[in-house]
Protein backbone atom coordinates (compact mmCIF):
# COMPACT_ATOMS: atom_id res chain seq x y z
CA UNK A 1 0.00 0.00 0.00
CA UNK A 2 0.97 3.55 -0.69
CA UNK A 3 2.08 4.93 2.26
CA UNK A 4 1.58 8.23 1.56
CA UNK A 5 -2.19 7.01 1.09
CA UNK A 6 -1.97 5.25 4.88
CA UNK A 7 -0.46 7.96 6.50
CA UNK A 8 -3.52 10.35 5.19
CA UNK A 9 -6.20 8.28 5.98
CA UNK A 10 -4.78 7.65 9.74
CA UNK A 11 -5.04 11.33 10.19
CA UNK A 12 -8.10 11.83 8.30
CA UNK A 13 -9.98 9.48 10.43
CA UNK A 14 -7.85 10.45 13.81
CA UNK A 15 -8.95 14.00 12.59
CA UNK A 16 -12.84 12.69 11.93
CA UNK A 17 -12.65 10.81 15.41
CA UNK A 18 -11.71 14.09 17.54
CA UNK A 19 -14.48 16.45 15.66
CA UNK A 20 -16.96 13.53 16.88
CA UNK A 21 -15.80 11.84 20.06
CA UNK A 22 -13.93 13.71 22.21
CA UNK A 23 -17.12 15.74 23.64
CA UNK A 24 -19.10 12.20 23.85
CA UNK A 25 -20.24 11.57 27.59
CA UNK A 26 -19.11 8.35 27.72
CA UNK A 27 -15.24 9.57 26.74
CA UNK A 28 -15.83 12.86 29.43
CA UNK A 29 -17.45 10.20 32.15
CA UNK A 30 -15.01 7.37 31.90
CA UNK A 31 -11.77 9.12 30.49
CA UNK A 32 -11.88 12.65 32.94
CA UNK A 33 -14.21 12.03 36.10
CA UNK A 34 -13.13 8.62 36.81
CA UNK A 35 -9.52 8.96 37.32
CA UNK A 36 -10.16 12.38 39.30
CA UNK A 37 -12.57 10.32 41.49
CA UNK A 38 -10.46 7.35 42.10
CA UNK A 39 -7.77 10.13 42.95
CA UNK A 40 -9.92 12.20 45.45
CA UNK A 41 -10.75 8.68 47.26
CA UNK A 42 -8.07 7.83 47.72
CA UNK A 43 -6.17 10.72 48.22
CA UNK A 44 -8.23 12.81 50.09
CA UNK A 45 -8.26 12.84 54.56
CA UNK A 46 -5.33 10.03 54.20
CA UNK A 47 -1.68 12.61 54.84
CA UNK A 48 -0.52 11.08 51.36
CA UNK A 49 2.55 13.02 50.16
CA UNK A 50 1.29 14.16 46.73
CA UNK A 51 4.90 14.34 45.35
CA UNK A 52 5.27 10.36 46.06
CA UNK A 53 1.72 9.42 44.66
CA UNK A 54 1.71 11.57 41.60
CA UNK A 55 3.89 9.36 39.34
CA UNK A 56 0.75 6.48 39.71
CA UNK A 57 -1.63 9.67 39.83
CA UNK A 58 0.33 10.70 36.58
CA UNK A 59 -0.03 7.21 35.14
CA UNK A 60 -3.53 6.49 35.99
CA UNK A 61 -4.62 9.58 34.25
CA UNK A 62 -2.34 8.79 31.18
CA UNK A 63 -4.17 5.29 31.16
CA UNK A 64 -7.88 6.38 31.61
CA UNK A 65 -7.73 9.35 29.35
CA UNK A 66 -5.82 7.26 26.21
CA UNK A 67 -8.29 4.19 26.47
CA UNK A 68 -11.30 6.39 26.36
CA UNK A 69 -11.74 7.27 22.92
CA UNK A 70 -11.08 4.10 21.41
CA UNK A 71 -13.57 1.54 22.80
CA UNK A 72 -16.42 3.94 21.88
CA UNK A 73 -15.63 4.69 18.12
CA UNK A 74 -16.27 1.34 16.36
CA UNK A 75 -19.64 0.55 18.42
CA UNK A 76 -21.34 3.80 17.88
CA UNK A 77 -20.48 4.01 13.82
CA UNK A 78 -21.63 0.50 13.57
CA UNK A 79 -24.83 1.86 15.78
CA UNK A 80 -25.36 5.44 14.00
CA UNK A 81 -24.74 3.28 10.54
CA UNK A 82 -21.42 5.16 9.47
CA UNK A 83 -19.16 2.30 9.49
CA UNK A 84 -19.82 0.87 6.30
CA UNK A 85 -19.38 4.62 4.72
CA UNK A 86 -16.14 4.88 6.49
CA UNK A 87 -14.85 0.98 5.06
CA UNK A 88 -16.10 2.70 1.47
CA UNK A 89 -13.26 5.15 1.46
CA UNK A 90 -9.97 4.25 0.38
CA UNK A 91 -8.78 2.83 3.46
CA UNK A 92 -8.41 -0.78 5.29
CA UNK A 93 -9.50 -1.88 8.61
CA UNK A 94 -5.46 -1.25 9.86
CA UNK A 95 -5.77 2.30 8.45
CA UNK A 96 -8.98 2.98 10.36
CA UNK A 97 -7.38 1.35 13.79
CA UNK A 98 -4.57 3.44 13.37
CA UNK A 99 -6.37 6.83 13.39
CA UNK A 100 -8.68 5.51 16.02
CA UNK A 101 -5.10 5.02 18.05
CA UNK A 102 -3.89 8.06 17.40
CA UNK A 103 -7.29 10.00 18.27
CA UNK A 104 -7.17 8.52 21.73
CA UNK A 105 -3.40 9.12 21.80
CA UNK A 106 -3.59 12.79 20.93
CA UNK A 107 -6.17 13.48 23.69
CA UNK A 108 -4.15 11.41 26.26
CA UNK A 109 -1.39 12.79 25.56
CA UNK A 110 -3.01 16.40 25.94
CA UNK A 111 -4.85 15.20 29.18
CA UNK A 112 -2.10 13.77 30.96
CA UNK A 113 0.39 16.80 30.16
CA UNK A 114 -1.96 19.52 30.69
CA UNK A 115 -1.92 17.66 34.39
CA UNK A 116 2.02 17.51 34.37
CA UNK A 117 2.74 21.08 33.23
CA UNK A 118 0.12 22.19 36.16
CA UNK A 119 1.65 19.86 38.78
CA UNK A 120 5.05 21.16 37.62
CA UNK A 121 4.14 24.57 38.28
CA UNK A 122 2.39 24.40 41.42
CA UNK A 123 4.53 21.55 43.09
CA UNK A 124 8.09 21.60 43.41
CA UNK A 125 8.63 18.46 41.20
CA UNK A 126 12.07 17.36 40.92
CA UNK A 127 12.47 15.14 37.50
CA UNK A 128 15.74 12.72 37.12
CA UNK A 129 15.05 12.50 33.49
CA UNK A 130 12.71 14.64 31.60
CA UNK A 131 13.62 12.90 28.24
CA UNK A 132 13.11 9.64 29.94
CA UNK A 133 8.85 10.99 30.66
CA UNK A 134 8.43 12.21 27.32
CA UNK A 135 9.33 9.06 25.97
CA UNK A 136 7.28 7.18 28.27
CA UNK A 137 4.53 9.43 28.07
CA UNK A 138 4.13 9.27 24.24
CA UNK A 139 4.39 5.37 24.70
CA UNK A 140 1.74 4.91 27.61
CA UNK A 141 -0.34 6.91 25.11
CA UNK A 142 -0.65 4.99 22.31
CA UNK A 143 -0.25 1.37 24.53
CA UNK A 144 -3.31 2.20 26.28
CA UNK A 145 -4.78 4.16 23.07
CA UNK A 146 -4.22 0.56 21.31
CA UNK A 147 -5.33 -1.30 24.67
CA UNK A 148 -8.81 1.06 23.96
CA UNK A 149 -9.16 0.23 20.43
CA UNK A 150 -8.84 -3.39 20.89
CA UNK A 151 -11.58 -3.38 23.60
CA UNK A 152 -13.82 -2.13 20.93
CA UNK A 153 -13.06 -5.33 18.55
CA UNK A 154 -16.09 -7.45 19.74
CA UNK A 155 -18.75 -7.15 17.25
CA UNK A 156 -21.33 -4.90 19.44
CA UNK A 157 -23.76 -2.54 17.71
CA UNK A 158 -24.14 -1.57 21.72
CA UNK A 159 -21.42 1.12 22.52
CA UNK A 160 -22.61 1.35 26.27
CA UNK A 161 -21.90 -2.80 26.40
CA UNK A 162 -18.42 -1.96 24.91
CA UNK A 163 -17.74 0.81 27.54
CA UNK A 164 -18.83 -1.70 30.47
CA UNK A 165 -16.27 -4.06 29.10
CA UNK A 166 -13.76 -1.66 29.11
CA UNK A 167 -14.68 -0.92 32.85
CA UNK A 168 -14.39 -4.84 33.30
CA UNK A 169 -10.63 -4.76 31.99
CA UNK A 170 -9.53 -0.94 32.56
CA UNK A 171 -10.23 -1.14 36.87
CA UNK A 172 -8.60 -4.26 37.30
CA UNK A 173 -5.76 -2.95 35.55
CA UNK A 174 -5.46 -0.16 37.77
CA UNK A 175 -5.60 -2.16 40.98
CA UNK A 176 -2.82 -3.97 40.35
CA UNK A 177 -0.51 -2.15 38.98
CA UNK A 178 1.45 -0.59 41.87
CA UNK A 179 -0.50 2.80 41.65
CA UNK A 180 -2.16 2.55 45.01
CA UNK A 181 -0.21 0.06 46.48
CA UNK A 182 3.30 0.03 45.45
CA UNK A 183 4.78 -3.11 43.94
CA UNK A 184 6.91 -3.49 46.94
CA UNK A 185 4.33 -3.92 49.20
CA UNK A 186 2.72 -6.95 47.52
CA UNK A 187 2.34 -10.41 47.86
CA UNK A 188 4.60 -12.53 45.92
CA UNK A 189 1.13 -13.66 43.52
CA UNK A 190 0.30 -9.85 44.07
CA UNK A 191 3.82 -8.90 42.40
CA UNK A 192 3.36 -11.26 39.59
CA UNK A 193 0.00 -9.97 38.60
CA UNK A 194 1.20 -6.93 38.73
CA UNK A 195 4.01 -7.85 35.92
CA UNK A 196 1.56 -9.10 33.76
CA UNK A 197 0.12 -5.34 33.76
CA UNK A 198 1.90 -2.86 30.66
CA UNK A 199 0.47 -0.42 33.18
CA UNK A 200 3.11 -1.45 35.80
CA UNK A 201 5.75 -0.70 33.72
CA UNK A 202 4.47 2.99 32.89
CA UNK A 203 3.73 3.50 36.42
CA UNK A 204 6.90 2.71 37.26
CA UNK A 205 8.75 4.70 34.58
CA UNK A 206 7.51 7.05 35.66
CA UNK A 207 8.28 6.80 39.59
CA UNK A 208 12.29 6.61 38.04
CA UNK A 209 11.57 9.89 35.70
CA UNK A 210 9.88 12.38 38.68
CA UNK A 211 12.83 11.03 41.23
CA UNK A 212 11.49 8.05 42.68
CA UNK A 213 12.11 4.36 43.26
CA UNK A 214 12.05 2.23 40.43
CA UNK A 215 11.62 -1.22 40.59
CA UNK A 216 12.41 -2.86 37.21
CA UNK A 217 15.00 -1.30 35.18
CA UNK A 218 13.99 1.15 32.64
CA UNK A 219 15.06 -0.36 29.27
CA UNK A 220 12.40 -3.36 30.45
CA UNK A 221 9.64 -0.58 31.05
CA UNK A 222 10.37 0.60 27.77
CA UNK A 223 10.38 -2.99 26.06
CA UNK A 224 7.41 -4.20 28.03
CA UNK A 225 5.34 -0.85 26.80
CA UNK A 226 6.15 -1.28 22.86
CA UNK A 227 5.23 -5.02 22.95
CA UNK A 228 2.52 -4.49 24.63
CA UNK A 229 1.32 -2.48 22.10
CA UNK A 230 2.74 -4.05 19.52
CA UNK A 231 0.42 -7.07 20.66
CA UNK A 232 -2.88 -4.77 21.21
CA UNK A 233 -2.75 -3.84 17.92
CA UNK A 234 -2.16 -7.10 16.36
CA UNK A 235 -5.05 -8.69 17.90
CA UNK A 236 -7.60 -5.33 17.61
CA UNK A 237 -6.26 -5.64 13.65
CA UNK A 238 -7.55 -9.56 13.45
CA UNK A 239 -10.88 -8.95 15.87
CA UNK A 240 -11.66 -6.35 14.06
CA UNK A 241 -11.06 -8.03 10.81
CA UNK A 242 -12.58 -11.00 11.89
CA UNK A 243 -15.94 -9.04 13.38
CA UNK A 244 -15.90 -6.71 10.06
CA UNK A 245 -19.13 -7.80 8.37
CA UNK A 246 -21.19 -8.77 11.64
CA UNK A 247 -21.48 -5.08 12.67
CA UNK A 248 -22.21 -3.60 9.23
CA UNK B 1 -14.93 -1.90 -21.79
CA UNK B 2 -16.10 -3.73 -18.37
CA UNK B 3 -15.45 -1.35 -15.88
CA UNK B 4 -16.86 -3.68 -13.19
CA UNK B 5 -16.24 -7.17 -13.50
CA UNK B 6 -17.02 -10.62 -11.18
CA UNK B 7 -16.29 -13.85 -11.71
CA UNK B 8 -17.87 -16.55 -9.89
CA UNK B 9 -18.52 -14.84 -6.20
CA UNK B 10 -19.47 -16.97 -3.96
CA UNK B 11 -20.18 -15.79 -0.38
CA UNK B 12 -21.51 -18.36 2.72
CA UNK B 13 -22.78 -17.54 5.99
CA UNK B 14 -22.26 -20.51 7.94
CA UNK B 15 -24.51 -22.98 5.96
CA UNK B 16 -26.50 -20.35 4.33
CA UNK B 17 -25.42 -19.06 0.80
CA UNK B 18 -25.65 -15.21 0.45
CA UNK B 19 -24.51 -15.40 -3.36
CA UNK B 20 -24.06 -18.75 -5.03
CA UNK B 21 -21.45 -17.89 -8.07
CA UNK B 22 -22.49 -14.43 -9.43
CA UNK B 23 -20.83 -13.74 -12.67
CA UNK B 24 -21.72 -10.20 -14.17
CA UNK B 25 -20.16 -7.80 -16.19
CA UNK B 26 -20.59 -3.77 -16.45
CA UNK B 27 -19.68 -1.85 -19.25
CA UNK B 28 -18.19 1.68 -18.97
CA UNK B 29 -20.97 4.56 -18.59
CA UNK B 30 -23.58 1.95 -18.30
CA UNK B 31 -26.14 2.49 -15.62
CA UNK B 32 -27.19 -1.14 -14.35
CA UNK B 33 -29.93 -2.19 -12.06
CA UNK B 34 -29.48 -4.88 -9.72
CA UNK B 35 -33.11 -5.81 -8.32
CA UNK B 36 -33.80 -9.14 -6.07
CA UNK B 37 -36.63 -9.05 -2.76
CA UNK B 38 -35.49 -8.62 0.77
CA UNK B 39 -32.59 -10.94 1.41
CA UNK B 40 -31.89 -12.25 -2.12
CA UNK B 41 -28.13 -10.92 -1.56
CA UNK B 42 -28.22 -8.06 -3.42
CA UNK B 43 -26.27 -5.87 -0.64
CA UNK B 44 -23.76 -9.02 0.01
CA UNK B 45 -23.23 -8.40 -3.01
CA UNK B 46 -22.30 -5.03 -3.49
CA UNK B 47 -20.39 -4.97 -0.27
CA UNK B 48 -18.03 -7.57 -2.07
CA UNK B 49 -18.18 -5.60 -5.40
CA UNK B 50 -17.01 -3.05 -3.60
CA UNK B 51 -14.21 -4.35 -1.08
CA UNK B 52 -15.73 -4.05 1.98
CA UNK B 53 -16.75 -7.89 2.41
CA UNK B 54 -14.09 -10.49 1.09
CA UNK B 55 -16.06 -13.31 -0.56
CA UNK B 56 -15.32 -16.84 -0.54
CA UNK B 57 -14.55 -17.66 -3.95
CA UNK B 58 -14.06 -15.77 -7.27
CA UNK B 59 -12.61 -12.47 -7.75
CA UNK B 60 -13.68 -8.74 -8.56
CA UNK B 61 -12.42 -6.35 -11.15
CA UNK B 62 -12.83 -2.55 -10.93
CA UNK B 63 -11.47 -0.65 -13.98
CA UNK B 64 -9.15 -3.76 -14.36
CA UNK B 65 -8.03 -3.75 -10.89
CA UNK B 66 -8.87 -6.98 -8.37
CA UNK B 67 -9.93 -5.16 -5.42
CA UNK B 68 -9.04 -8.04 -3.10
CA UNK B 69 -5.32 -6.77 -4.21
CA UNK B 70 -5.09 -3.69 -4.65
CA UNK B 71 -8.42 -2.17 -2.69
CA UNK B 72 -6.95 1.37 -1.85
CA UNK B 73 -6.72 2.37 -5.95
CA UNK B 74 -9.68 0.32 -6.66
CA UNK B 75 -11.71 1.97 -4.18
CA UNK B 76 -10.00 5.71 -5.45
CA UNK B 77 -12.16 5.06 -8.56
CA UNK B 78 -15.45 4.13 -6.83
CA UNK B 79 -18.22 6.40 -4.95
CA UNK B 80 -20.30 4.39 -2.79
CA UNK B 81 -23.71 5.21 -1.08
CA UNK B 82 -24.48 2.11 1.05
CA UNK B 83 -27.52 0.68 2.41
CA UNK B 84 -27.23 2.00 5.91
CA UNK B 85 -24.89 4.74 4.74
CA UNK B 86 -25.31 7.10 7.07
CA UNK B 87 -23.62 10.52 7.24
CA UNK B 88 -22.31 11.90 10.92
CA UNK B 89 -24.77 13.18 12.41
CA UNK B 90 -23.17 15.37 14.53
CA UNK B 91 -21.33 17.14 12.00
CA UNK B 92 -22.76 19.77 9.38
CA UNK B 93 -22.38 19.03 5.82
CA UNK B 94 -19.64 21.11 5.16
CA UNK B 95 -17.89 19.13 7.68
CA UNK B 96 -18.86 15.74 6.31
CA UNK B 97 -18.04 17.00 2.67
CA UNK B 98 -14.44 17.76 3.43
CA UNK B 99 -13.77 14.71 5.66
CA UNK B 100 -14.81 12.70 2.52
CA UNK B 101 -12.82 14.68 0.13
CA UNK B 102 -9.33 14.40 2.42
CA UNK B 103 -10.00 10.66 2.46
CA UNK B 104 -9.80 11.04 -1.26
CA UNK B 105 -6.82 13.40 -1.38
CA UNK B 106 -8.87 16.49 -2.70
CA UNK B 107 -7.20 19.65 -2.19
CA UNK B 108 -8.61 22.19 0.27
CA UNK B 109 -9.75 24.17 -2.73
CA UNK B 110 -11.02 21.69 -4.86
CA UNK B 111 -12.75 20.31 -1.43
CA UNK B 112 -14.39 23.86 -0.78
CA UNK B 113 -15.41 24.57 -4.56
CA UNK B 114 -17.01 21.13 -5.26
CA UNK B 115 -18.93 21.35 -1.50
CA UNK B 116 -20.48 24.60 -2.50
CA UNK B 117 -21.45 23.37 -6.22
CA UNK B 118 -23.41 20.17 -4.61
CA UNK B 119 -24.40 21.64 -1.90
CA UNK B 120 -26.29 24.10 -4.25
CA UNK B 121 -27.26 21.46 -6.71
CA UNK B 122 -28.77 19.64 -3.77
CA UNK B 123 -30.79 22.26 -2.66
CA UNK B 124 -28.30 22.58 1.16
CA UNK B 125 -26.46 25.62 0.44
CA UNK B 126 -28.22 27.78 3.21
CA UNK B 127 -28.22 24.55 5.43
CA UNK B 128 -24.30 23.99 5.21
CA UNK B 129 -23.44 24.62 8.09
CA UNK B 130 -26.22 23.24 10.61
CA UNK B 131 -25.59 20.20 12.10
CA UNK B 132 -27.01 16.97 10.39
CA UNK B 133 -28.54 16.10 12.87
CA UNK B 134 -31.13 18.22 12.61
CA UNK B 135 -31.95 17.38 9.16
CA UNK B 136 -35.19 15.39 7.84
CA UNK B 137 -34.19 11.81 6.12
CA UNK B 138 -34.32 12.80 2.73
CA UNK B 139 -32.15 16.05 3.54
CA UNK B 140 -29.34 13.64 5.20
CA UNK B 141 -30.13 11.52 1.92
CA UNK B 142 -28.78 14.46 0.03
CA UNK B 143 -25.76 15.10 1.84
CA UNK B 144 -24.85 11.20 1.80
CA UNK B 145 -25.01 11.67 -2.18
CA UNK B 146 -22.65 14.80 -1.90
CA UNK B 147 -20.30 12.51 -0.35
CA UNK B 148 -20.32 9.69 -2.52
CA UNK B 149 -19.89 11.85 -5.46
CA UNK B 150 -17.42 14.44 -4.30
CA UNK B 151 -14.23 12.89 -5.90
CA UNK B 152 -16.35 12.59 -9.07
CA UNK B 153 -15.74 9.13 -9.57
CA UNK B 154 -15.87 7.10 -12.63
CA UNK B 155 -18.36 4.29 -10.78
CA UNK B 156 -20.77 4.85 -8.16
CA UNK B 157 -22.40 2.09 -6.54
CA UNK B 158 -25.78 2.97 -4.84
CA UNK B 159 -27.32 0.80 -2.85
CA UNK B 160 -31.27 2.15 -2.36
CA UNK B 161 -30.72 5.17 -2.69
CA UNK B 162 -34.28 7.01 -3.04
CA UNK B 163 -35.84 4.42 -0.67
CA UNK B 164 -38.54 6.04 1.54
CA UNK B 165 -37.58 9.45 0.65
CA UNK B 166 -40.15 12.38 -0.20
CA UNK B 167 -40.69 13.24 -3.86
CA UNK B 168 -38.19 16.28 -3.85
CA UNK B 169 -35.37 14.81 -1.98
CA UNK B 170 -35.99 11.16 -4.73
CA UNK B 171 -36.16 13.67 -8.10
CA UNK B 172 -33.45 15.61 -6.72
CA UNK B 173 -31.48 11.96 -6.55
CA UNK B 174 -32.49 10.62 -9.51
CA UNK B 175 -31.40 13.98 -11.29
CA UNK B 176 -27.96 13.53 -10.02
CA UNK B 177 -27.61 9.85 -10.98
CA UNK B 178 -28.66 10.82 -14.85
CA UNK B 179 -26.41 13.96 -14.18
CA UNK B 180 -23.41 11.81 -13.31
CA UNK B 181 -24.25 9.30 -16.34
CA UNK B 182 -24.33 11.87 -18.63
CA UNK B 183 -20.38 12.75 -17.48
CA UNK B 184 -19.49 9.00 -18.12
CA UNK B 185 -20.09 7.56 -14.74
CA UNK B 186 -20.90 4.31 -14.67
CA UNK B 187 -23.71 3.76 -12.52
CA UNK B 188 -24.36 0.61 -10.22
CA UNK B 189 -28.23 0.82 -9.32
CA UNK B 190 -29.18 -1.71 -6.34
CA UNK B 191 -32.97 -0.84 -5.89
CA UNK B 192 -36.70 -2.93 -5.29
CA UNK B 193 -38.12 0.10 -7.31
CA UNK B 194 -38.62 -1.63 -10.88
CA UNK B 195 -40.21 1.65 -12.15
CA UNK B 196 -37.01 3.34 -11.25
CA UNK B 197 -34.69 0.90 -12.73
CA UNK B 198 -37.13 0.76 -15.55
CA UNK B 199 -36.81 4.37 -16.10
CA UNK B 200 -32.77 4.55 -15.43
CA UNK B 201 -31.10 1.35 -16.21
CA UNK B 202 -29.25 0.40 -19.52
CA UNK B 203 -29.62 -3.30 -18.47
CA UNK B 204 -31.00 -4.77 -15.30
CA UNK B 205 -30.05 -8.06 -13.10
CA UNK B 206 -32.39 -9.67 -11.22
CA UNK B 207 -30.94 -12.05 -8.07
CA UNK B 208 -32.90 -14.20 -6.03
CA UNK B 209 -31.73 -16.54 -3.15
CA UNK B 210 -28.20 -15.19 -4.69
CA UNK B 211 -28.24 -16.60 -8.14
CA UNK B 212 -28.46 -14.27 -11.02
CA UNK B 213 -32.15 -15.08 -12.86
CA UNK B 214 -32.07 -12.37 -15.53
CA UNK B 215 -29.85 -10.11 -16.96
CA UNK B 216 -31.08 -8.22 -19.96
CA UNK B 217 -32.21 -4.58 -21.14
CA UNK B 218 -35.62 -3.48 -19.31
CA UNK B 219 -37.47 -3.90 -22.60
CA UNK B 220 -35.95 -7.30 -23.61
CA UNK B 221 -36.92 -8.50 -20.08
CA UNK B 222 -40.54 -7.48 -20.16
CA UNK B 223 -40.92 -9.89 -22.88
CA UNK B 224 -39.83 -12.97 -20.55
CA UNK B 225 -43.11 -14.59 -20.21
CA UNK B 226 -45.70 -14.01 -22.58
CA UNK B 227 -48.25 -13.40 -20.17
CA UNK B 228 -47.16 -10.68 -18.74
CA UNK B 229 -49.92 -8.24 -20.36
CA UNK B 230 -52.75 -7.22 -18.05
CA UNK B 231 -56.22 -5.76 -17.93
CA UNK B 232 -57.54 -3.43 -15.09
CA UNK B 233 -61.24 -3.84 -14.69
CA UNK B 234 -63.33 -1.92 -11.74
CA UNK B 235 -66.96 -3.02 -11.53
CA UNK B 236 -69.75 -1.57 -9.85
CA UNK B 237 -70.16 -4.28 -7.37
CA UNK B 238 -68.02 -6.68 -5.21
CA UNK B 239 -67.14 -9.49 -7.16
CA UNK B 240 -65.88 -13.48 -6.03
CA UNK B 241 -62.44 -14.32 -7.64
CA UNK B 242 -64.46 -17.49 -8.33
CA UNK B 243 -66.34 -15.65 -10.93
CA UNK B 244 -63.69 -16.01 -13.23
CA UNK B 245 -62.15 -19.37 -14.45
CA UNK B 246 -60.75 -19.19 -18.08
CA UNK B 247 -57.58 -20.57 -19.77
CA UNK B 248 -56.90 -16.99 -20.97
CA UNK B 249 -56.39 -15.70 -17.78
CA UNK B 250 -53.16 -16.81 -15.82
CA UNK B 251 -53.50 -14.47 -13.13
CA UNK B 252 -55.85 -12.06 -11.33
CA UNK B 253 -55.15 -9.81 -8.56
CA UNK B 254 -57.07 -7.22 -6.62
CA UNK B 255 -55.84 -3.80 -6.06
CA UNK B 256 -58.06 -1.66 -4.37
CA UNK B 257 -61.59 -1.40 -5.82
CA UNK B 258 -60.34 -2.88 -8.99
CA UNK B 259 -59.60 -6.31 -9.97
CA UNK B 260 -55.94 -6.81 -12.26
CA UNK B 261 -56.00 -10.03 -14.97
CA UNK B 262 -52.88 -11.38 -16.23
CA UNK B 263 -52.98 -12.89 -19.72
CA UNK B 264 -51.69 -14.03 -22.81
CA UNK B 265 -54.50 -12.70 -24.88
CA UNK B 266 -56.38 -9.51 -24.00
CA UNK B 267 -59.07 -9.58 -26.69
CA UNK B 268 -60.55 -12.90 -25.22
CA UNK B 269 -60.06 -11.93 -22.04
CA UNK B 270 -62.31 -8.98 -22.28
CA UNK B 271 -64.96 -10.79 -24.48
CA UNK B 272 -64.70 -13.42 -21.73
CA UNK B 273 -65.15 -10.91 -18.65
CA UNK B 274 -67.99 -8.65 -20.12
CA UNK B 275 -69.59 -11.95 -21.19
CA UNK B 276 -69.56 -13.47 -17.03
CA UNK B 277 -70.72 -9.85 -15.57
CA UNK B 278 -73.34 -9.46 -18.14
CA UNK B 279 -74.82 -12.87 -16.87
CA UNK B 280 -74.43 -11.91 -13.54
CA UNK B 281 -75.77 -8.14 -13.81
CA UNK B 282 -72.81 -6.55 -12.97
CA UNK B 283 -71.43 -3.17 -14.59
CA UNK B 284 -67.94 -2.29 -15.77
CA UNK B 285 -67.41 0.97 -14.78
CA UNK B 286 -63.81 1.00 -15.81
CA UNK B 287 -61.48 -1.24 -18.12
CA UNK B 288 -57.83 -0.32 -18.82
CA UNK B 289 -54.54 -2.71 -20.71
CA UNK B 290 -51.53 -2.70 -19.60
CA UNK B 291 -48.48 -4.05 -21.82
CA UNK B 292 -45.83 -6.39 -20.30
CA UNK B 293 -44.40 -5.02 -16.86
CA UNK B 294 -41.02 -5.35 -15.76
CA UNK B 295 -42.23 -5.55 -12.49
CA UNK B 296 -44.73 -9.02 -13.08
CA UNK B 297 -41.43 -10.29 -14.96
CA UNK B 298 -39.52 -9.39 -11.32
CA UNK B 299 -42.39 -11.04 -9.66
CA UNK B 300 -42.07 -14.40 -11.86
CA UNK B 301 -38.28 -14.66 -11.98
CA UNK B 302 -38.38 -14.01 -7.82
CA UNK B 303 -41.47 -16.26 -6.82
CA UNK B 304 -42.50 -13.34 -4.65
CA UNK B 305 -45.88 -14.28 -4.92
CA UNK B 306 -47.11 -17.31 -5.93
CA UNK B 307 -50.29 -17.69 -8.62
Amino acid sequence: MNISVFIRGVLVTAEKNMMIYYNKPPVLIFGLLFPMFLFLAFFMGRGIDIHEFFPAFLAMVLFFTSSSVGPLITPWEKQSGTYERLLSFPVTINTIIMGDVLAGAIFGLFISSSVLIAVTLFLDTAFKSISLLLVSLLLGTFCFAALGVLIAAPASKTPSNIMMLSSLVRFPLVFISGIFIPLTELSNAGKYLALLSPLTYLVDIFHFSIGGTPSVPQYIDILALSAYTCIFLYVASYFHKKNLSKGL
Amino acid sequence: MAVIEASNLTKRYGDAVAIDDLTLSVGRGEVFGFLGPNGAGKTTAVRILTGLLKPDSGTVLIGGMDIAKDPIKAKMKVGMLPETGNVYVDLTPKQNLSLTGKYYGLSKDTIRKRSDELLSELGLYERSNDLVKTFSKGMKQRVSIACAIIHEPSILFLDEPTSGLDVQSRRLIIQIIADMNERGCTIFLTTHDIEEANKLCNRVCMINKGKIVAMDTPENLRYTFEDTRSLEVAFDKEISRDLFNSKFISRMDRQGNKWRFYTIDIDSTIRYIVTMVENKGIKINSMTTYGPSLEEVFVRLTGVIEK
